[in-house]
């Protein structure tokens, strides 16, 4: 093929993603005046972010005024167990109702309370309602807020370009280089600081709600470039996915449908989840279905029903009804809103105005009326609490110049994130990352490009497409998920993880023999090829981080050590390349939280 | 896990200059949806065949395409709507310039979009420094803004299809967009003079098609664009009107009704 041709352009601050992060992020960065670019694999507006339905937290106090960034803090470190970076957490709970009522005036229209504030709604694991929110549509209003903002920002877009890599001046980032999905040519973009807003690594596991993006490129993008990755055994496997029919098995129903009322039964019709309350949430759940209706509906003297505990408890309550046979018949669990006809009129009216995409996903995709029938639910892998371990102010990865927010950055959720953290994490870590990458690219300007560096990365990419008789990346991709979900899922154990190790290993040496057909024009099969490196870099992350850590706590669970251990309560697991070029795993204190924060620990309980 | 059978699928295969259409079989089972059969096709016996998509749940409006001559989303059709016994058609949308198999080059749109004047609120006036808004005043805007930016609406309007007036109308989604801001509460930007003129809403002869199509259900005919008609009609040719206009700039805020 001799040497690639390249196409370059510059940037002063370079953004990779564009779903809220990314695009928040942008739109800082350009408020400056600076030159700013955006990469994105997908059209504008298809982001992941567009998906999100619940809501978006943030202690606004409009609907309950108890609430106050304080509650937040305590909430987001209880959900946490802890292991958040709390300054993080802090300046998240500090910042993101101002970051609500920015999206507002530039042209959100969140839902109303009666008194014509922004509408605040229940989800697990927050003491008080705090999502903001549109229905069950929310994120897609995030994004198109930003989108339709930002076009008007002077920031360049690429939309449908896939970065391959990250480019290196010494010991500081000098660019990246990827190729633009339609006609398959290369590119460069030049820049001092690059912020990385890639989002998750769902593609990893075979049952999940997340789409054909998401196969970790952020994180094997800094890895690669030398940066550590954080906390990478904490996978949320989100309680409630679609179940039924198989074509759809995965798909998200927001918590939002609990928020609102839905209870979860088994095959028998208890309320399983009164069943186990862990002692972290004892005062904080309702004793009894009548109280915790009473929740739902706004009695502040109510505490929440046990279905808005956190994620990781609830999907662990899910697996083991249907592990011990008392599951719905497609292998999960009903989830039922329908009931609430006997406490309110209306019933099927609200329900269609308060979750109106559920509404219609269940009616179009399983021929089913969440009016009137409860839906059958499982778990589904939803979300990377892990990821690049920026630091808490600047949002800088341990390489100099590399940035990362949103989902792909690590450490306001801890071991487990509550629902509707995502999003405000998104709009605040994300213009704080604008706000230093122009900073660095300031002080930083003029890297050098290491042609070399270039040509090696484009050959390499092109290898797939000319070679033949190799596995299909399709294959090779679908065995992956197959083995991460068996083996490195819900519920782990130390010789399925090893087992796990050695599979990624012989996947590895199978992805570099892959071949397929076709062209570089717009040639999905190349593009799967591609990206199946990166997926292996977070599959081995997330096993060797799941195996050095002997406990279960949040999202990690183990069955061979399935209780909560003093002697991992306070590090945070570490990955990066050593080197020899493997994986090197390391455990690393947590520093003390100042006494103002533990202070409010303390008060909260 | 149901009932499992073949089922043939004629895909439309070529790039922005020719093409076919290419039949594959696949076996389909219960619940199945078109695009679960095109990720398939592209496991089982054509790797490199190019569609779009995303969330698989009719939220990001990426898999848009003709189905049977049908536009709609390839993930919110299930097989068992379709006849069967036939090989099912599927096929790029046909208003947009062609990339390469199913996806088309649709970045017209995001042009077009720059283009209209963006959002502009009004100052805050509540005491925190925020507005009000009361649900019943945004209900309508809500409406509109719950669009995917699937473009189905654009490839079915026949001022796009057939007589390609791209380059003069800006098609029901942007209608659908405007009618969002003009109708949003807080917006006093002045925006009558572009849907008539650039984006010419005159070449609507309200035909409904746009709206038959609209995944999201958007009355966008009824609730959008007869609405905007009827203010610019106010705005340029009602001569009362026409006269406060010229003794009086009316803050824009009191004209929302
Ligand atoms: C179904 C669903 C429902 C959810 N509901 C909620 C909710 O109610 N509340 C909440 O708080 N959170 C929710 N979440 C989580 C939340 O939506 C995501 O965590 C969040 O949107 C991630 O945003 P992001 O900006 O980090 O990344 P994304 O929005 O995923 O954007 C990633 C961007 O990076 C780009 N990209 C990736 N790799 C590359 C590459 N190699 N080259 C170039 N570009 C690249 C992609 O194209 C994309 O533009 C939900 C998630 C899902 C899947
Ligand atoms: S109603 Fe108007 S915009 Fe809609 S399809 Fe017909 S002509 Fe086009
Ligand atoms: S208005 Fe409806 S059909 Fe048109 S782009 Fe939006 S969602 Fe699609
Ligand atoms: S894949 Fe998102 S709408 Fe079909």
């Amino acid at each position: 093929m001799g040497t690639p041709q390249c196409i370059t352009h510059e940037h002063q601050v370079l953004i990779i993603g564009a779903g809220g992060a990314g695009l928040r992020a942008a739109i800082e960065a350009a408020s400056t005046g600076i030159n700013v670019g955006v990469v994105c694999k997908s059209l504008l507006g298809k982001a992941h972010t567009v998906m999100a339905e619940g809501g978006m937290a943030a202690s606004m106090g409009n609907v309950d005024d108890r609430d106050n960034w304080r509650v937040h803090f305590a909430d987001t470190m209880r959900g946490g167990q802890y292991l958040n970076n709390w300054r993080m957490a802090e300046i998240h709970a500090r910042q993101a109702g101002d970051r609500v009522r920015e999206l507002e005036a530039w042209g959100a229209i969140f839902d109303r309370t009666r008194d014509g504030k922004i509408l605040q709604r229940n989800f697990g694991g927050h003491k008080y309602p705090r999502l903001a929110h549109v229905g069950d549509r929310t994120g897609l209003e995030m994004i198109r807020t930003l989108q339709d903002h930002g076009i008007h920002q002077g920031i360049e877009f690429y939309m449908e370009f896939t970065v391959l890599e990250i480019l290196m001046d010494g010991d500081r980032v000098a660019g990246a280089v990827g190729y633009d999905r339609e006609k398959g040519r290369f590119h460069i973009w030049k820049a001092p600081a690059i912020v990385l807003a890639t989002g998750g690594i769902g593609r990893a596991f075979k049952i999940t709600s997340n789409s054909w993006e998401y196969t970790g490129d952020g994180h094997a993008l800094a890895y690669r470039a030398g940066a550590e990755l954080k906390d990478m055994e904490f996978v949320q496997f989100h309680p409630t996915g679609m179940v039924w029919p198989p074509s759809v098995r995965g798909i998200l129903v927001t918590e939002g449908v609990r928020g609102e009322g839905g209870v979860l039964r088994n095959s028998q019709g208890r309320r399983f989840m009164f069943d186990d309350i862990p002692d972290l949430y004892k005062n904080q759940t309702a004793s009894d279905p009548e109280e915790g209706w009473r929740y739902v509906i706004g009695d502040k003297d109510a505490q929440r029903p046990p279905e808005l505990l956190t994620r990781d408890h609830v999907a662990r309550c899910i697996v083991r009804e249907i592990r011990e046979g008392r599951g719905s018949p497609h292998g999960g669990v009903y989830l039922d809103i329908a009931w609430i006809k006997e406490k309110m009129r209306n019933s099927e009216a609200h329900i269609r105005k308060k979750l109106p995409s559920m509404y219609h996903q269940f009616k179009q995709l399983a021929g089913v009326d969440i009016t009137k029938d409860a839906m059958e639910v499982g778990p589904t892998t939803h979300y990377a609490m892990g990821g690049v371990n920026v630091d808490g102010q600047t949002q800088m990865s341990t390489v100099k110049g590399l940035f990362a927010c949103g989902e792909v950055a690590a450490g306001l959720h801890g071991a487990n994130r509550l629902g509707g953290n995502s999003l405000s994490d998104l709009v605040v870590f994300g213009k704080l990352a604008g706000e230093h990458a122009v900073e660095w690219a300031k002080s930083h300007p003029n890297p050098t490009i290491d042609s070399s560096q270039v040509q090696s990365i484009c050959r390499a990419a092109l290898e797939p497409l000319e070679r033949s008789g190799g596995e299909s990346p399709y294959e090779v991709q679908a065995r992956l998920q197959d083995m991460m979900q068996d083996k490195v899922g819900i519920v782990r154990k130390e010789s399925e993880m090893a087992e796990a190790i050695e599979g990624i290993a012989s996947l590895r040496r199978k992805a570099a023999s892959a071949s397929v057909p076709g062209n570089i024009e717009y040639n999905p099969g190349w593009h799967t090829a591609v990206d199946l490196h990166n997926l292996l870099v977070v599959s081995e992350a997330v096993a060797r981080c799941a195996l050095d850590r002997k406990e279960s706590r949040g999202a990690h669970f183990r069955d061979d050590y399935p209780a909560k251990d003093e002697a991992h309560a306070s590090h945070n697991t570490i990955v990066y390349r050593g080197a020899d070029g493997a994986m090197v795993v390391e455990r690393r204190e947590i520093p003390a939280m100042p006494k103002e924060l533990s202070d409010i620990i303390k008060e909260m309980g | 896990m149901g009932e499992q059978r073949q089922a043939t699928f004629s895909v439309w295969r070529g790039d922005h200059q020719t093409g076919k259409f290419v039949d594959y079989k696949t076996t389909v089972s219960e619940g199945m949806v078109v695009l679960d059969a095109i990720h398939q096709i592209q496991a089982e016996s054509a790797s490199d065949l190019a569609c779009r998509w995303n969330c698989k749940a009719g939220k990001c409006g990426s898999c848009s395409a003709e189905i049977n001559g049908k536009p709609r989303l390839m993930c919110m059709t299930r097989l068992d709507i379709l006849d069967m016994t036939q090989p099912v058609t599927v096929e790029p949308m046909r208003s947009f310039p062609s990339i390469r198999d199913l996806v088309t080059d649709v970045s017209w749109n995001f042009r077009v979009k720059k283009r209209i004047k963006p959002f502009k609120p009004r100052k805050p006036d509540a005491e925190d420094g925020t507005w009000r808004m009361y649900q019943a005043d945004v209900e309508r805007v809500q409406e509109f803004r719950k669009c995917i930016e699937c473009f189905l609406c654009q490839d079915v309007c026949h001022v796009l299809r057939e007589h390609h007036k791209h380059d003069e109308f800006a098609g029901p989604r942007h209608f659908v967009y405007q009618a969002a801001l003009e109708m949003h509460p807080l917006d006093v930007e002045e925006r009558l003079g572009q849907v008539k003129g650039e984006n010419a809403i005159g070449y609507c002869n309200i035909t409904k098609c746009c709206t038959k199509v609209c995944p999201e259900h958007i009355a966008i005919t009824d609730n959008a664009i007869i609405p905007l008609k009827e203010r610019v009609n106010d705005e340029f040719y009602d001569p009362i009107t026409k006269l406060f206009r010229i003794f009086r700039a009316r803050p824009k805020a009191e004209r929302k009704d």
